[in-house]
């Protein structure tokens, strides 16, 4: 279980440090909205903020990336260190002010399920709509993944009813993965016995 | 979705070039000559506007939809923006149109707002308080509120309310600036903010500068931002000229002077010594607006 999340941690980490090298920025995250709490959390960062940022929270009805998760639309924002800063208050808080913010919704079957941000790209693509498209392209690229990845967390959840640990199905679900067809044809069989001894059991 | 057009970024704009053929009666200087928006109420569909900027000078009024006992209602508060969105707007519309009343209904943000319900909730109160011009750099992309969306910018199609809609970033369908009783606006990337084009390639009827815009942000700040949301204010502070120069138009007729005046829209040399001053041009659709609906 512990390899799986850090798989899901990988993925996120490589969605945002390629999203940093697109763009040329000096950070990267990654959002997941928290609907019931209506907040959002950084999952993911690189660049500026990198070891500390993930597991923060904040509001999702303020700032850029609150207003991108509200609508499900990209917007971006420059020269913002110029002036009063666009819940500037929030940026201070993560350690870092950026001049320029780019941010497009992650979004899965019409929900926004987060929120991928760029922090001060290069200077061509601070006021650029075409960039602005090529990170909604990408982060609708993103949005497979963190479905597939809040799904195993879900599943992961539910393997930990009650406190029992289900380590062993999840491990038997990855070796079943790694087999050719032939070993997973057999390895499938010796399942369904498996299961229908137990339904017998529970019966 | 092939063929659908979103935005303009391509700064050649011969491919979307409209010839009319003939001279257009109706001109730039007779359609906004000299207008400033003056008695016209701009209502902004948003999250928010923040009193006080400068480049939003006065709101008139500011309304927020609230949840209560599960139902979504609109009440009067005080004027305030979390998202600096709608604060952004505001100025783009001032910004054209200087003279205008702003109003503002909260449909976003403070726990609660921004689903379809509360937009829904928010631009009915709108097109019932008869605002002349509703901006709404806004969308919906769930289908369960499409027919309701599409009733209401009908109803307020007929009662002489324009509803000027940002078509969505993304290649995304999203409303209501789908539908065609509305006037939907997407981004080019020229810098002029009076540069408005008619895009003959719909559903996105028009654009407007989208890219590195100007705005009034939080707490008096100034910032560059780009999305459609930006390009909107600017086709809604146009229609707030218009109606307050000539206030008996439809939208219908709205629409038509908006796309015969687009900076892409030509009608060959006109002819002054045939057409009289431009005072006298569009006389035939003023007297239109007259009898209008």
């Amino acid at each position: 279980m512990a390899e799986a999340a850090t798989e899901d941690s990988e993925l996120l980490t490589s969605i945002v440090r390629v999203a940093r090298s697109i763009f040329g920025a000096a950070a990267s995250s990654v959002f997941l909205f928290d609907a019931e709490a209506d907040e959002l959390v950084f999952e993911a960062v690189s660049g500026e903020g990198e070891g500390f940022l993930v597991g923060t929270r904040f509001p999702a009805d303020r700032g850029i990336a609150g207003w991108v998760i509200t609508t499900g639309q990209a917007m971006s924002a420059t020269e913002l260190t110029t002036s009063q800063v666009f819940a500037r208050d929030l940026a201070e808080s993560t350690g870092y002010v950026p001049d320029s913010i780019m941010a497009a919704p992650i979004v899965h079957r019409m929900a926004p399920i987060g929120v991928l941000q760029v922090l001060d790209p290069h200077p061509q693509s601070r006021y650029s709509v075409a960039d602005l498209d090529l990170l909604a392209m990408f982060a609708n690229q993103a949005a497979l993944s963190l479905h597939i990845l809040l799904r195993n967390r879900a599943a992961r959840a539910g393997l930990r009813r009650e406190g029992a640990e289900y380590d062993t199905l999840a491990k038997i679900a990855a070796l079943l993965a790694d087999m050719d067809d032939e070993q997973r044809g057999r390895g499938v069989a010796l399942i369904e016995s498996l299961h229908g001894m137990l339904a017998g059991m529970a019966r | 979705m092939t063929g659908l057009t979103w935005r303009l970024l391509d700064p050649d704009e011969s491919a979307i070039e409209v010839d009319l053929g003939e001279p257009s009666l109706i001109t730039p200087e007779w359609a906004w000559g000299g207008a400033t928006g003056d008695g016209v109420d701009v209502c902004v569909v948003d999250g928010g506007i923040e009193p006080g900027h400068p480049l939003v000078g006065p709101v008139a009024s500011s309304h927020a939809v609230v949840k209560r006992d599960g139902k979504h209602e609109v009440e009067e508060v005080e004027a305030a923006d979390s998202f600096g969105h709608g604060t952004a707007c505001a100025g783009i519309v001032r910004q054209i149109a200087p003279a205008c009343r702003i109003h503002s209904v909260r449909v976003l943000g403070e726990r609660g707002g921004g689903t379809g319900r509360a937009l829904l909730a928010g631009l009915e109160w709108a097109i019932r308080q008869r605002f002349k011009v509703i901006n709404m750099s806004l969308s919906t992309a769930r289908p369960e509120f499409n027919q309701a969306l599409r009733e209401l910018v009908d109803e307020a199609y007929f009662a002489g309310s324009v509803i000027v809609a940002s078509a969505h970033n993304s290649q995304i369908e999203s409303f209501p600036w789908r539908f065609s009783s509305v006037i939907s606006v997407g981004s080019h990337t020229s810098a002029d903010p009076d540069r408005i084009l008619y895009n003959p390639n719909p559903p996105v009827e028009f654009f407007a500068r989208g890219q590195a815009v100007p705005v009034a942000g939080l707490r008096g700040s100034v910032s560059r931002n780009s999305g459609n949301s930006f390009a909107t204010p600017h086709v809604a502070g146009r229609c707030a000229l218009i109606v307050g120069k000539h206030p008996g138009l439809t939208v219908f007729q709205l629409k038509t002077v908006l796309y015969l005046t687009a900076a892409n829209v030509r009608g060959g040399r006109t002819d002054e010594s045939h057409h009289g001053s431009d005072g006298e041009r569009g006389g035939g659709l003023e007297r239109l607006g007259r009898g209008g609906h």
